[in-house]
């Protein structure tokens, strides 16, 4: 009995060392957040510091936060809805009215994911500009919308054929339009995979940074914008550097922790249970 | 649920389905939207950019756009920087995929032992999956790996070695390091997931029998694993053959071209030299590569998938 207790003890430490060195550089972070900053140069590191939250107040001077945090969200949301909405009929139709080329149109829409974006950059920013999508929340949305549409796809796709079909046809006999089809019995028995999806999709979203990067000013300039503001700075700036990447990334990943389990089957298109 | 093919190729043709159903679909129209959506934002894209390679085209220096015929292909095929930039795509993507499936595995076994916590020990390790690659570059590169105050300096200099400059004198190493911290835990995720569903049955018999934890690894956990394993690889490759933000915010590709990948190149032919000709010549080589890479390993890893 000994012997397991001593063994349960070791695979604690080691679970928990794991876990730890892996959180370390976000916990860093977080602590340098709130450190002064000449504390947060300081060789040795300070562990003992009187804690301050001057850094936040400066993030908040330097740069308006919410305007960041609320185009991220509006961005990340609508591009994840218009996504949705647009891949729901196609991956309906190939989930449950499979043709001969179904399997191609899959293959193609995953294939159109492999293009760099950074080889199509050109070609897109000058259609931007001449539309008048730079710098606003629509284009990025739509940007981001297209960008996430093979993996919607595939992943709605895959979902939906985990639904029996047998329901779906009782649903048919009992008189039921296509669109109450859809709407009232597919949607409603898919939500976890939906769900899933969309969780993906936001994640995804959030944390672009070459698309942002390349087509937002300030305007509809997202939080991944902001942190790229504080990248060449001048003096001292570690812990104000901190409290931004915190307060820019705290959101998602509470968002993330609270939606981990469904995750997991959207990341890989439900092919591993 | 259990019949379920998730694949990347084979879609399993159901004619039971078209036969009992009442209602002959036509599903165009349903296909429509994300297909021509998808097609249009391939396929414009894709002939512009073939359209500006055949030019020369520069943003700057003011010189009438004209007709340049291959020589961008031929500027950018001889370029030996093409060819570093190439190695080093590949570099990074290899050892990515290394090391976070390889340390993905590990802790996959570790965090499906019962342990006190354990639940909130795992939703620690997988906490840098949520962080945009802007802001972990930024930390890496100033709080942790920075020559003189980094944490790391400092560790070095306690043991009593020289603080490794590290973007200086390893930083595809770095970007690399970086780089495999953010995926780790998407591999730890997955494989964990993969775990959960081996038969513990199973284990315990193997143990019955004799089974050593290592021949337990290599014959029963690594086996299971295997597609889970599989699908790692194919969507990481997606994500790892352009990787831009960390390069970006680190070392700017250099010194020199020690860190450019593919996408890096090409970002700085476009926006830092203004050359849309060469940069879109060098976009189409990369979309062609990425599409090799893509068809041989996705091809290979999407039959794994699919049984």
């Amino acid at each position: 009995m000994s012997s397991t207790a001593r063994d349960k003890l070791v695979l604690t430490i080691v679970g928990w060392l794991a876990a730890f060195l892996i959180f370390f550089p976000i916990l860093w972070m977080v602590v340098t957040s709130f450190k002064t900053e000449i504390d947060a140069i300081a060789t040795p590191p300070k562990l003992a510091f009187s804690p301050t939250v001057e850094n936040y107040a400066a993030v908040r001077e330097r740069a308006d936060y919410v305007h960041f945090a609320l185009n991220s969200i509006v961005i990340s949301v609508g591009a994840t809805l218009l996504a949705i909405l647009i891949s729901v009929p196609g991956a309906y139709a190939m989930a449950f009215f499979p043709k001969k080329h179904t399997k191609d149109v899959l293959m193609w829409m995953l294939s159109t994911k492999m293009m760099p974006a950074v080889g199509v950059l050109v070609p897109i920013y000058l259609i931007a500009k001449n539309i008048g999508a730079i710098d606003t929340r629509w284009g990025l949305t739509a940007v981001y919308t297209l960008m996430n549409l093979p993996i919607v796809i595939w992943m709605l796709y895959t979902f939906f054929k985990e639904v029996p079909k047998d329901i779906l046809e009782a649903g048919r006999m009992d008189g039921a339009k296509p669109k109450q089809e859809v709407w009232m019995l597919l949607m409603p028995l898919s939500l976890p995979g939906i769900a899933s999806t969309a969780l993906l999709s936001i994640i995804l979203c959030w944390n672009e940074a070459f698309w942002s990067l390349n087509l937002t000013v300030s305007n509809a300039a997202p939080l991944t914008t902001f942190i790229a503001s504080f990248s060449a700075p001048e003096g001292l700036f570690w812990a104000k550097l901190s409290a931004a990447s915190t307060v820019a990334i705290a959101p998602i990943l509470i968002f993330g922790w609270l939606s981990q389990r469904q995750l997991v089957r959207g990341l890989t298109f439900g092919a591993v249970k | 649920m259990a019949t379920t093919t998730t694949s990347t190729a084979a879609v399993p043709a159901p004619p039971r389905a078209g036969r009992r159903s009442r209602r002959n679909v036509n599903t165009l129209p349903l296909m429509a939207p994300a297909v021509v959506l998808l097609f249009l934002w391939m396929i414009v894209p894709l002939v512009m950019t073939i359209w500006f390679s055949l030019e020369y085209y520069n943003l700057i220096n003011g010189t009438p756009v004209t007709f340049a015929g291959l020589d961008n292909y031929r500027y950018m095929l001889t370029d030996p920087s093409l060819v570093t930039a190439l190695l080093n795509t590949l570099y990074l993507v290899f050892w990515v995929l290394v090391i976070t499936v390889g340390l993905g595995t590990l802790l996959a076994v570790l965090f499906d032992q019962e342990f006190p916590g354990r639940n909130i020990a795992r939703l620690f390790a997988i906490a840098p999956f949520f962080v945009m690659p802007t802001v972990s570059a930024l930390i890496w590169e100033n709080l942790l790996m920075h020559p003189v105050n980094g944490l790391f300096a400092f560790f070095a200099r306690s043991l009593g070695f020289q603080p490794i400059d590290f973007f200086g004198s390893m930083p595809l190493a770095s970007v690399i390091m970086i780089v495999a911290w953010q995926w780790l835990p998407f591999a730890l995720l997955i494989l964990l997931t993969a775990m959960q569903s081996l038969d513990h049955e199973q284990k315990e018999a193997a143990r019955m029998d004799g089974a050593k934890p290592l021949s337990m690894f290599f014959f029963i956990i690594l086996p299971h694993l295997s597609r889970a394993i599989s699908v790692v690889i194919m969507i990481e490759t997606i994500f790892l053959l352009s990787v831009f933000a960390e390069i970006r915010v680190t070392t700017n590709g250099g010194p020199g071209l020690a860190s450019t990948n593919l996408a890096y190149l090409i970002f700085q032919q476009a926006l830092e030299n203004y050359d849309v000709g060469l940069a879109s010549a060098g976009g189409l080589i990369a979309v062609v590569l990425a599409n090799i890479v893509a068809v041989f390993l996705v091809r290979a890893i999407a039959k794994n998938v699919a049984d």
